[in-house]
């Protein structure tokens, strides 16, 4: 039972990154038919950060927590915990938990006794165990629930438990896979505060797993984007949303109006381009990138304001083809000259009038900083 | 309110008819396959032995009288049957040995099947029962070949020059158990995978990020969940260990007997139908007492909750 007390990694010299991933590839199958589930990842996760890992199902972000869990092994690469090497550790001596997808409490034990299982396997003594499971119960209000077994509390219960057994160690990483996605919708709005609660109050370092883009933009203090193994861009929700570092990012996150354009001329950081439509442009280019010729453009709908074209102002014309409310706000889908439909935002009062009908010419006006080329 | 109540009681005595009538050929197939001939053989043990086998009609307690007791032929002293009571004793021990056994190589047997990819844990399964396809009996004489003194293991240890006289392995406990362990290991290893085709190996991942050794995770995991399997192969090895009858006859040879040929010998030469009755029914007690011990004991340590 306390055969492994002692040799859980030591951590020397703290380094400002809680983790390190540098090239690491997992690639699974045989030479014939080999898939690639993850090719050579670089990023790196601070300390103390809420970090998630966001993408479409399939895109590696689940394979690479398994890796930092120890579940799995990279076929090529390292993990650095603290600046440590662990590629090589089982995942019974790395300092890292791990709330699961399903959070696989163990049916046949009490609340507590899942809470306690991890200090009891790192052969903490019996009162120390006692005060840490009743200071976890308490930081996730399950007070009431330390007797019961996980079959009898529900799926938001359920969820708690699993979050007090893997912080109960207190870990240098914990690690979350999509751990919100079985609860209903309010439930769900409810435990993304007390996530972000729990992690300011314990100060470890969360790397959590979702393909819910509003629950990683909401919650995490960085972004990595992933898709098809590899990591598009790692930034803050407001780099991710504001500044796409490709297609990928652009068009996963948030809506956004893509329109093929040709570059007239650059000058620092912006472009003038020309719409298939023929309207001139002027947008903004990301870092260091000279393009010329055909260039995609990219426009957030919230971005653009609709007016009725009665002549006299410039700006892209189009027809209101339909007109779509969603409580919050409205969304006008505008029929373009060039053919192309690009869809317009707007924030909705409870007076709001639509006193554009679908089928009437319109202009979208944009501000000047609304449209950017993006860098492929 | 009377009245509704009344109409309740009515539906409840009538689902509870229907319930025996839907249970009856059940329980008609069980009087007369398990209760009926163990009655007749506990009526047989209270009756006196006829001069060539069979029972003549006059009550007696000789029968079981003589399963604790025997008496001296010439001058009727009485003493303890320490031949029955130390086979009876021999028998219990290997069975509980077997079940010993058929668990420690059927745990990771079982395990292992279940750990295999679907398709293939069909493959593991079919070739887990192939021994079932072949007769008891010629299953013992191929174990005799392999462990006889000019048997296989024998002749191969003599030809490499690691042994110079054959080990003895015929006719002994050692022989009994591995026929027994044999014989009996399909039945541990089916229900122990049923229960491990249902255990969720992310709780094994969990106990590993838990900190829990590989040790841990089986003790405190892996064994908990499958219990019931665990439970269920005990039973079905240790019955019919107990009363195994063909491989102690074949590899214990005539002198390591065990309760199952005890009670064939008195049915047979010793023409003592009422021992052997008797001593059939003493078998049932020591199971259904074994029976009862054991799934307290197993049964309760891993809480109510399953």
């Amino acid at each position: 039972m306390r055969e492994n007390k002692g040799d859980i990694l030591l951590l020397e010299n703290p380094c400002r990154f809680a983790i390190e991933v540098r090239g690491v590839s997992r690639i699974y199958g045989a030479s014939s038919e080999r898939v690639t589930a993850l090719g050579g990842v670089f990023v790196s996760i601070r300390e103390n950060e809420f970090f998630t890992l966001l993408g479409p199902s399939g895109c590696g972000k689940t394979t690479l927590l398994r890796l930092i869990a120890g579940f799995d092994f990279p076929t090529e690469g390292e993990i650095l915990l603290h600046g440590q090497d662990i590629a090589p550790l089982p995942p019974f001596k790395r300092p890292v938990n791990t709330v699961f997808q399903n959070y696989a409490l163990f049916p046949h034990m009490t609340v507590a006794q899942n809470i306690a299982f991890g200090l009891e396997m790192l052969g903490k003594p019996k009162d120390e165990i006692r005060a840490r499971v009743d200071e976890m119960l308490k930081l996730v209000h399950m007070e009431q629930m330390r007797d019961r077994y996980t079959g009898q509390i529900s799926g938001g219960q359920q969820q708690r438990v699993a979050l007090a057994r893997a912080l109960a160690p207190q870990p240098k990483v914990l690690l979350l896979d999509e751990p919100l996605s079985a609860l209903d919708y309010k439930l769900r709005k409810e435990m993304q505060i007390e996530l972000k609660r729990l992690q300011s109050e314990t100060g470890i370092t969360f790397i959590f797993v979702t393909h819910d883009q509003e629950e990683a933009l909401t919650m995490s203090d960085r972004i990595a984007v992933m898709s098809a193994g590899r990591i598009h861009q790692v930034g803050t929700a407001r780099e991710i949303y504001d500044r796409p570092a490709d297609r990928f990012v652009a068009d996963f996150i948030g809506e956004t109006n893509f329109l093929q354009a040709t570059v007239v001329g650059t000058a620092n950081d912006r472009a003038t381009v020309r719409l298939a439509s023929g309207e001139i442009l002027d947008a903004g280019l990301p870092e260091r990138f000279k393009p010329q010729g055909e260039v995609t453009v990219v426009i957030r709908p919230e971005h653009a304001q609709l007016f009725a074209d009665d002549g006299e102002e410039s700006g892209i014309k189009g027809v209101l083809e339909n007109v779509v409310y969603f409580g919050t706000d409205t969304h006008y889908h505008v029929r373009l000259g060039g053919g192309d439909i690009f869809i317009v935002r707007r924030q909705n009062t409870r007076t709001s009038v639509d006193v554009l009908e679908p089928g009437v010419p319109v202009g979208i006006r944009l501000g000047s900083d609304a449209a950017l080329v993006l860098r492929d | 309110m009377e009245h509704t109540r009344r109409a309740a009681e009515k539906a409840q005595r009538a689902d509870i008819r229907t319930r025996w009538l839907l249970s009856a050929p059940a329980l008609v197939v069980i009087a007369l396959a398990s209760v009926g001939p163990l009655l007749i053989v506990l009526v047989y043990s209270f009756l006196s032995p006829g001069p060539y086998g069979d029972v003549i009609w006059k009550p007696s307690l000789e029968g079981w009288f003589n399963v604790f007791f025997s008496r001296d032929i010439f001058d009727d002293t009485v003493s303890f049957a320490d031949a029955h009571l130390s086979i009876l004793w021999r028998s219990i021990k290997l069975a509980i040995g077997t079940t010993f056994l058929t668990f420690v190589f059927g745990f990771p047997t079982a395990y292992f099947i279940a750990s295999r990819s679907p398709r293939s844990r069909a493959i593991w399964l079919f070739l887990i029962t192939i021994p079932f396809w072949t007769n008891l009996l010629i299953r013992a004489f191929a174990i005799q070949e392999v462990i006889r003194n000019e048997g296989i293991i024998n002749s191969l240890l003599m030809s490499a020059g690691l042994i110079t006289q054959p080990i003895q392995m015929m006719f002994t406990d050692f022989a009994i158990m591995v026929g027994m362990t044999y014989v009996h290991l399909p039945l541990m290893v089916l229900p122990l995978y049923a229960s491990m085709e249902k255990l969720d190996f992310r709780l094994v991942e969990a106990g590993y990020d838990l900190y829990a050794t590989r040790l841990a995770v089986l003790r405190r995991i892996i064994i908990p969940q499958v219990r019931p399997g665990i439970i269920a192969g005990s039973i079905l090895v240790f019955i019919p260990s107990l009363g195994s009858y063909v491989i102690p006859r074949v590899l214990g040879g005539g002198r390591n007997l065990m309760v199952g040929n005890l009670i064939e010998l008195q049915f047979g030469q010793g023409r003592n139908w009422p021992l052997g009755a008797a001593l059939s029914i003493t078998l049932v007690f020591i199971v259904l007492v074994a029976l009862a011990f054991y799934v307290r004991n197993v049964g309760k340590s891993g809480g109510s909750h399953g």
